[in-house]
């Protein structure tokens, strides 16, 4: 699904990826963690495309295609997909506009028809009351005035709504209570997919006990230091980042 | 879902400007240049009584005595008012008595313009008068109007069917010598719209004047003057284009509205004359005095204006709040791109007890054009517990563009109250990446984030013209990122 080969990405000429190299499997969950100023939101933008990001080295494969070639709305047709740390707000622009908007430009791109207003609602309706996103959350500007529970789950409701092959997660868990935690994580399980690879980024292990990797990185410096299974979370929780890159040094 | 309207329509122009054609008729002019003959020769072309003649000779010779305004922040190479025309008409013998008579070729360019003429095609609900460079060519829906007792006619017709009407109000709200403009529109206006509305009636349908200019080097110079009797009320649209020139052209219209006691008027604009090309060269002047009269108590005066187009546009629809307890809104969206110039805003003149005005301006700019909100709002002494609020917002695209707000409050009356707030943003990169990352395409992310952004303005259209202006906002503003 996707292969990263010695990754280096600069930003403002300033390398902050050194080498990176990270391979998921279609129907893996993989997390990413370590400490601030690690790398891990520039490693979600470069994947993502974000302008400023530039790869100076180093090749990104998505389901075989070279994805540092694409514009960032054609990943996103083709299925990557980022939720992001901060969700940004438009006024004036209704979420199910929004979402409306989006879902047909992907379709679009794809080649796909457009669904009319009455399909997407009703789909969104029922993704939505999964995640206990009531209907007058849908009629209010994006993200204007939304908690930071309401922002990511949100965000979850968009990665069930496009359904994307790779789903990126940066810090999701940032800024959540505990309750809205696990209805983030829960609705981030039921996307689990042999068809779906995920990538987890985060600073805290609290996350992972709600959504299991399949295998653990370290992130420190720009590289990957350790990997391991979802033992490893534990590891790091309990020793703490210094330790670990003290030891992977 | 208008966004992806946009982005298809985008895609399916090539060309930005789709009313940039030219219908080839045959026309008729008056010559070069501007003259008593000149007026002369307008007022006989409309068949008009001599005191229309006297009305325009007057006007004529105190226009000789202006000089043109140049306190607004808009520049531009003087403008040669001999060289121009100042009346043209296709060549079609008498005038049509129903739309079996007009050119063929005429019903095809506003077919083209999407506004069809066949009263079995037009939008339900909307009577529409078309107006083709000096003449009105053709007004629908005419029968069905006056069984309400409406009339809506072209104004020359207006001249010689209902001179007591017409003798009354025009020049009433604008007076001849208001402004340079306004007086030279008093002098050689030649066709527009006129619309009476009886007293305590509704107006049963919209109504709408679609203006086009054709010729070349011809300046159009509309009058629409439009009274709601007391009780009345009526919903008015107005749409504009014109062929893509290399010229400037000008375009100085004059609109007057009375609102008696307990009327309202709600007139809308959706001005896309065309605004010169990615370089600056050619577009229409816009220089336009529009303005209402609430001179009834309980009346209430609404404009709406969507300006998208023309190079210069220099306009402020304004409100004379002279009745008791009446109302005076402005909505705007000022769109301007590449080289346009844009100086819009509004006067609010409160002269009556408990008046109350609202102004909100949406201002967007992009590639290196300036935009700037000028507004008044002005409450006389007697004008106790005068009320109005002002918001004006400006969206910056791009780093080489302008915005300014230049608002004047004067208030001779200690218990007006007066709200002022203004913002200016830019539509942030972070905004741009997240509608990128969802897979909305840039120039659809653009049109989505700035349409979000006039939303309180577009709700205020009637619905039928309120998707066409979303497109529009997308369309214009289209190569203003990346």
């Amino acid at each position: 699904m996707l292969e990263i080969k010695n990754l280096h990405v600069a930003v403002d000429g300033k390398e902050i990826l050194k080498g990176l190299n990270l391979t998921v499997n279609a129907g893996e969950v993989h997390a990413i963690m370590g400490p601030n100023g690690s790398g891990k939101s520039t490693l979600s933008y470069a994947l993502a495309g974000r302008d400023d990001y530039e790869i100076t080295q180093g090749s990104i494969r998505y389901r075989g295609e070279d994805l540092t070639a694409m514009a960032p709305e054609e990943r996103a047709a083709k299925g990557v997909f980022l939720a992001m740390q901060y969700p940004v707000e438009i006024p004036g622009v209704t979420t199910m506009n929004f979402l409306k908007t989006a879902l047909n430009a992907q379709r679009r791109a794809r080649g796909e028809s457009e669904f009319d207003a009455v399909t997407i609602l009703k789909t969104v309706r029922a993704k939505a009351a999964v995640l206990k996103i009531p209907e007058e959350m849908l009629k209010r500007a994006l993200n204007v005035g939304f908690s930071g529970g309401e922002k990511k789950r949100l965000e979850i409701l968009q990665m069930a709504l496009f359904e994307p092959s790779l789903a990126i997660l940066d810090e999701t868990d940032s800024g959540l209570d505990i309750d809205a935690l696990k209805l983030v994580a829960e609705g981030v399980n039921a996307l689990r997919s042999p068809d779906r690879a995920m990538l987890v980024i985060t600073h805290y292990q609290r996350l992972l006990d709600y959504i299991v990797p399949d295998r653990v990185h370290v992130l420190s410096a720009g590289r990957i230091i350790k990997e391991g299974g979802k033992e490893l979370a534990k590891e790091l929780e309990a020793k703490g980042y210094e330790q670990i890159v003290k030891d992977a040094a | 879902m208008a966004a992806i309207e946009t982005r298809e329509k985008i895609a399916a122009l090539g060309e930005k400007y789709k009313y940039g054609f030219t219908t080839d008729i045959e026309m008729e002019r008056a010559p070069r240049g501007l003259t008593e003959d000149t007026v002369r020769f307008i007022s006989a072309k409309k068949g008009e009584p001599e005191w229309m003649l006297e009305w325009r000779l007057g006007a004529y010779r105190r226009w000789r005595e202006m000089t043109e305004p140049n306190w607004a922040r808009v520049h531009y190479p003087k403008i040669d008012y001999e060289n121009a025309y100042y009346y043209a008409a296709p060549k079609t013998g008498a005038a049509p008595k129903s739309l079996d008579e007009v050119d063929p070729k005429l019903l095809e360019t506003y077919e083209k313009l999407g506004i069809p003429l066949h009263e079995q095609k037009l939008l339900a609900g909307v009577a529409v008068d078309a107006v083709f460079d000096s003449v009105s060519v053709a007004t629908t829906f005419k029968a069905k109007l006056s069984e309400a007792g409406v009339i809506f006619c072209p104004i020359s017709e207006a001249i010689r069917n209902h001179p007591e009407l017409v003798k009354k109000y025009l020049g009433s709200v604008v007076p001849v010598s208001d402004n340079f403009f306004a007086t030279l529109n008093s002098a050689v206006f030649s066709d527009g719209s006129f619309v009476y509305v009886p007293k305590g009636v509704r107006c049963p349908m919209e109504l709408s004047t679609y203006f086009r200019i054709n010729a070349s080097e011809t300046g159009q110079f509309e009058r629409t003057l439009i009274i709601a009797d007391e009780g009345a009320y009526v919903s008015y649209l107005e749409g504009c284009t014109a062929p893509k020139r290399d010229e400037n052209q000008l375009h100085a219209a004059v609109v007057e509205l009375i609102a008696l006691e307990g009327a309202e008027i709600k007139y809308s604009t959706v001005q896309n004359w065309y605004p010169g090309d990615e370089n600056g060269l050619g577009g229409i002047y816009n220089f336009v005095t529009k303005r209402g009269d609430c001179r009834g108590a309980r009346s209430k005066i609404s404009w709406t204006q969507v300006e998208t187009g023309s190079a210069i546009t220099w306009k402020y629809p304004s409100c004379i709040l002279r009745g008791d307890d009446s109302v005076g809104e402005f909505y705007s969206i000022a769109i301007a791109n590449h080289y346009q110039q844009a100086d819009t805003g509004t006067k609010m003149i409160h002269l009556g007890k408990n008046t109350r005005s609202r102004i909100i301006s949406k201002g967007i700019s992009a590639g290196r054009a300036q935009n700037t909100y000028r507004g008044l709002v002005s409450v006389h002494p007697r004008a106790e517990k005068a009320r109005n609020y002002t918001q004006c917002d400006s969206l910056l695209i791009g780093g080489e563009c302008g915005a300014h707000t230049v608002p004047y409050i004067e208030s001779r009356n200690k218990s007006a109250r007066i709200e002022h707030e203004a913002t200016t943003s830019k539509i942030a990169e972070d905004q741009l990446f997240y509608c990128l990352q969802r897979g909305i395409p840039q120039e659809e992310a653009v049109a989505l984030i700035v349409n979000g952004f006039c939303k309180e303005v577009l709700q205020q259209l009637p619905m039928e013209f309120a998707v066409e202006a979303q497109k529009l906002v997308g369309i214009s503003l289209e190569g203003s990122v990346g």
